[in-house]
């Protein structure tokens, strides 16, 4: 047998009795430094706390004394410490890449109870580790410099947070939004629970901000077209779509909307419930205030005649001859806060939303409710002067369901007894709220519950079975009919009013998908993008340099949103701070004279980091950009990727420790 | 002409027999060819699979067994009745699972020789078929006498749209299918709420008053929007609104008299043929009356001038556009979440 080339030593954790209770370790320990003695073990020890000082320095002293080459540690999973033993064995001098943890805790002991089947299935994780990492080799991470430049895309509340948290740190912000003012859904509510102050007085200021701060590039109207690079050195290009108006000539003033003859109904800002011109600002704080043309709409591009708006302007500003743009620059990061689509409540076709007039959303009731809405905050029927004596409010329309989204939306709840109270105050008829759990863990927020209970409103708890327009007894015409179990009862129940209210639950934007393949980021089954670790990085994402902030990680409110949008803002600030970055080496190239040419690998790298050249006709990774997931390496068919420490050698190494037979 | 194996199921030769007179010359007429199953026997209705499971499955499955060895491998099944064909869809599905139901089932049929893939075989119901794969287009060619001035009320029950194990309609609370085809054949169609409410089953036999509650419920309610005829996609709701109409009008002291037919009866009015050709005269409550008002003048609708204070409603949803080219399952809806074109 040759002299094994490594000295390696091998570590057992007991974890507490996490591992030790299940796993024989002092066993493991014994069996690992005979039986693997003759593939370069020289030491095998075990230890109560592998990851106090006192476990990293046994470590430490053994690769000092004993001249250790590599070592293996056998713990938690590589995602808890692998970073601690690494650092241990740098203290020493030994290449930290050098050094391998194993899990037999996830893998063994929290999954088994058979303690002598664990013990070898143990036995077998370690010798497949020492087999791995006789491949290993000693690598260096890279150093990237990262551009002090920002880009956050969605400029409602949660973007607004982060772009001036950032701003007023001193960092340029580029915010992009795609619609032609910021402000997000924040800008459509009337009041906002559970304090009801006024949901515009308080977005507003932050707005205006904004729209003045000397470190912000707000770009509106504009839309992320293209993402290339890598954290620290992002290239962006974004659309900025034709507004018409020269916005260096406009001056707001507004006399081309007040002249344009075209009404459309505004399905964004007022979504649906009053029209807008064809040339338009969405309301009239919007940020920034020069007004964008519907193309789709105006006369105009429409028949050719018209252009009332130019002959009007006062100072030359419109321009039917601009086109799109597209503008490119550089950032070291990137904030995602584009946001949620409201539950679309005509999928629940028993509520008969869209068939029954006087059936309402929720954003449709917020409009309804906003002094500048369709009826200047008064609450009416569909036919716009009726005051409704009896409103039920239907909680989670769309959420808790699983026919539809099996989450619950978070605010509804709290949503819904701001609707009760503002239609007790203004109309003074009953509410009946119809709930399956009232959840209101906020601060503060069941305070507000207490209060709404207090004021009178009918809680009935039941999942709503159908609103009808079907009446069976006399008093039940022409009224909307709610059929519900009232399950506090144990009885059916009907309980006629005039206007009800579905409060529909929050969903992905409807292009979420794209938008995450766009910035190389992962969405949940819900399609709600997914953070780094859900309770120790819930805004950072498993690539680097792309944060997300707000409902597009989720469901929030406000409150949550914002806190959201300035700890993303704090995430990226600390990195700016530093200046550079260092990089995992672990990562694929392709070698040159093996790869055909065929462009598999291209499109499957979910972070855009293999550039195809056309000269010589071969794929090269971008190693900065590389996040090492192994994608391309497994599907290439020529076998020209290949991975550090996930080289072929490796593996199958891997999988012959596995195959040892350790019964004896 | 598109060919389809045809399982009447026992009511079209019984109560349902209008249905079966009148879809006969209808399919020829749209072009689809019905090939009855040889051998075909009950599909259980709602009873069976009440009382034993597999011996039920079984009884269905030997069904599909059957279309499945007649079909010489390409073809469609089509039951007219709504209980057969939830039974149908539902045996396949639960057979498709592959947890042991399948190889109960088929175990079953072997002893008659017989056994069933599932998924072999598309499954429809009459309506969904003429919708889908005929075509609304189709229909409205052959219309020759449009029932302007009828007004109906589509009625489709329960057993159609719910569960929707095959995918095949528009929503399964308030499917519209029947309505489309109504309005293609010139008919006036009320909005009718309750068109997926239960007719009451097999609840006449065992339990009447149930039965006579939710009879008096759909009819009321049709009254009350002024129908003049109810229409039927299922031999049960036919029957029982029908033949049960008068017992409910005695128990509960009301004055009913709504006639209900089945929708291919009325289809074979608009295309023109003979009223005693599809079977009218078999029901107990009369339609002649509510057919005689084919062709009346329907008053002018005056525009409701909109009131200036009114609010929008929302885009609805399933408006009756269907898609050409996208086997009309897809419903052309504004594109979401941009403007669309009006006057205040």
């Amino acid at each position: 047998m040759n002299t094994p080339k490594e000295r390696i030593g091998v570590y057992i954790c007991h974890c507490g009795t996490n591992i030790s209770a299940v796993v024989d370790v002092e066993d493991v320990a014994q069996w690992a430094a005979n039986k693997l003695e003759h593939k370069g073990v020289v030491i095998a020890r075990d230890h109560k706390f592998m990851c106090s000082s006192l476990g990293q320095e046994l470590v430490e002293n053994d690769i000092k004394e004993l001249g250790l080459t590599r070592v293996v540690v056998a713990a938690c999973s590589p995602h808890l410490h692998e970073k601690t033993f690494r650092t241990a064995c740098e203290r020493a001098g030994l290449n930290p890449y050098l050094c391998e943890l194993v899990s037999i805790r996830e893998q063994v002991s929290w999954v088994h109870s058979d303690k002598v089947v664990a013990t070898q299935k143990s036995k077998a994780i370690v010798s497949s580790g020492v087999e791995r990492l006789i491949y290993h080799e000693a690598l260096e991470q890279l150093s990237v410099p990262i551009n002090p430049a920002t880009l956050v895309v969605g400029g409602g509340i949660a973007g607004i947070q982060a772009t001036l948290e950032l701003a007023d740190a001193g960092s340029p912000v580029y915010l992009v939004e795609r619609e032609p003012s910021i402000g997000g859904h924040m800008a459509q509510f009337d009041k906002t629970f559970p304090t009801l102050d006024c949901s515009a007085c308080i977005l507003t200021p932050k707005m205006v901000d904004v729209g003045i701060h000397p470190n912000i590039t707000l770009l509106t109207w504009a839309e992320v077209e293209q993402v290339n690079g890598y954290v620290g050195n992002f290239d962006v290009t974004v659309r900025q779509k034709a507004r018409k108006v020269i916005t260096d000539l406009c001056t707001g003033c507004g006399i081309c909307i007040e002249k344009c003859p075209k009404n459309v109904l505004d399905d964004i800002y007022e979504v649906g419930m009053n029209y807008r011109k064809a040339v338009y600002t969405p309301f009239p704080q919007a940020v920034p205030n020069y007004p964008v043309m519907d193309l789709d709409n105006c006369i105009y591009f429409d028949t050719g005649k018209c252009k009332a708006c130019e002959k009007f302007c006062p100072t030359n500003a419109i321009d039917f001859e601009q086109e799109d743009e597209m503008l490119k620059f550089q950032v070291g990061n990137i904030i995602l806060a584009t946001g949620f689509d409201l539950f679309d409540a005509r999928k629940m076709s028993n509520y008969g939303y869209g068939r029954l007039e006087n059936v309402f959303n929720s954003l449709e009731f917020e409009r309804m409710c906003n002094a500048s809405g369709p009826t200047e905050g008064e609450i009416v029927l569909r036919d716009g002067v009726t005051t409704p004596k009896a409103v039920g409010i239907i909680h989670c329309v769309g959420s808790r369901d699983k026919s539809h989204n099996a989450y619950c939306s978070s605010i509804c709840c709290m949503q819904s007894l701001k609707f009760a109270h503002l239609v007790e105050e203004r109309t003074g008829a009953h509410v009946y709220n119809f709930y399956i759990d009232i959840r209101t863990p906020g601060k503060g927020y069941d305070e507000f519950y207490n209060r709404i209970v207090e004021e009178g409103t009918h809680f009935v708890r039941g999942k709503v079975a159908e609103v009808t327009n079907a009446a069976r007894q006399p008093d039940e015409k022409k009224k909307l009919i709610i059929q519900v179990e009232d399950t506090l009862i144990g009885k059916q129940r009907r309980i006629p009013v005039d206007m009800v209210i579905l409060s529909a639950g929050l969903e992905p934007r409807h292009d979420a998908k794209e938008v995450a393949k766009l910035f190389g980021i992962s969405c949940s089954a819900d399609g709600w993008y997914i953070e780094k670790h859900p309770k120790l990085d819930p805004v950072a994402t498993m690539t680097d340099g792309v944060y997300i902030a707000g409902c597009v990680q989720g469901p929030k409110d406000i409150p949550a949103s914002i806190a959201q949008g300035a700890a993303a803002a704090a995430r990226v600030q600390g990195k700016i701070q530093q200046g550079e970055m260092l990089m995992e080496p672990i990562r694929a190239s392709i070698i040159e004279e093996q790869c055909s040419g065929c462009r598999i690998c291209n499109d499957l790298c979910p972070y855009n980091a293999i550039l195809y050249h056309d000269a010589t006709m071969t794929s090269e990774i971008n190693a900065a950009l590389c996040q090492g997931c192994g994608t391309c390496i497994a599907a290439c068919p020529a076998g020209a990727v290949i991975g550090t420490s996930y080289s072929n050698e490796q593996v199958l190494a891997q999988i012959e420790g596995l195959l040892m037979d350790v019964s004896v | 002409m598109s060919k389809y194996l045809y399982y009447p199921g026992c009511s079209m030769e019984g109560s349902g027999k209008a249905y079966h007179n009148s879809l006969m010359p209808v399919c020829e007429k749209i072009g689809l060819e019905l090939q009855e199953i040889d051998d075909w026997n009950c599909c259980g209705a709602t009873e069976y699979l009440g009382i034993n499971k597999i011996p039920a499955y079984a009884l269905i499955g030997r069904n599909l067994a059957l279309a499945e060895a007649q079909s010489n491998g390409a073809q469609d099944i089509v039951a007219p009745c709504s209980a057969c064909y939830l039974n149908l869809t539902k045996i396949d599905s639960y057979m498709a699972k592959k947890n042991g139901v399948d190889e109960l089932i088929n175990d079953a049929l072997s002893a008659g020789g017989l056994s069933y893939e599932p998924g072999q075989l598309g499954i429809h119901h009459l309506l969904d078929l003429i919708v889908y794969e005929i075509g609304l287009d189709t229909v409205k060619e052959k219309v020759v006498r449009p029932l302007t001035g009828l007004r109906v009320a589509p009625y489709i029950g329960c057993m159609a749209p719910r569960y929707d194990y095959a995918k095949r309609w528009s929503d399964s609370e308030h499917p519209l299918e029947l309505d489309w085809l109504l309005g293609a054949l010139g008919a006036e169609v009320v909005d009718y709420p309750l068109k997926t409410h239960c007719c009451g089953g097999h609840m006449p036999q065992i339990g009447p008053d149930t039965a006579y509650e939710l009879i008096h419920r759909l009819v009321d309610y049709a009254e009350e929007v002024k129908t003049d005829i109810m229409v039927a996609v299922c031999p049960m709701c036919q029957m029982n609104i029908d033949a049960y109409q008068n017992e409910t009008n005695q128990h509960l002291g009301t004055k009913h008299k709504m006639p209900i037919v089945f929708f291919t009866q009325l289809m074979g009015l608009a295309f023109g043929m003979r009223e005693r050709d599809l079977g009218f005269g078999s029901e107990l409550v009369s339609a002649k009356e509510a057919i005689q008002k084919i062709g009346s003048e329907v008053p002018k609708k005056k525009r409701k001038k909109k009131d200036k204070f009114a609010l929008p409603m929302p885009h609805p949803l399933g408006n009756g556009i269907l898609k050409n080219g996208t086997n009309g399952k897809e419903l052309i809806l504004p594109t979401e979440g941009r403007a669309r074109g009006g006057r205040a």
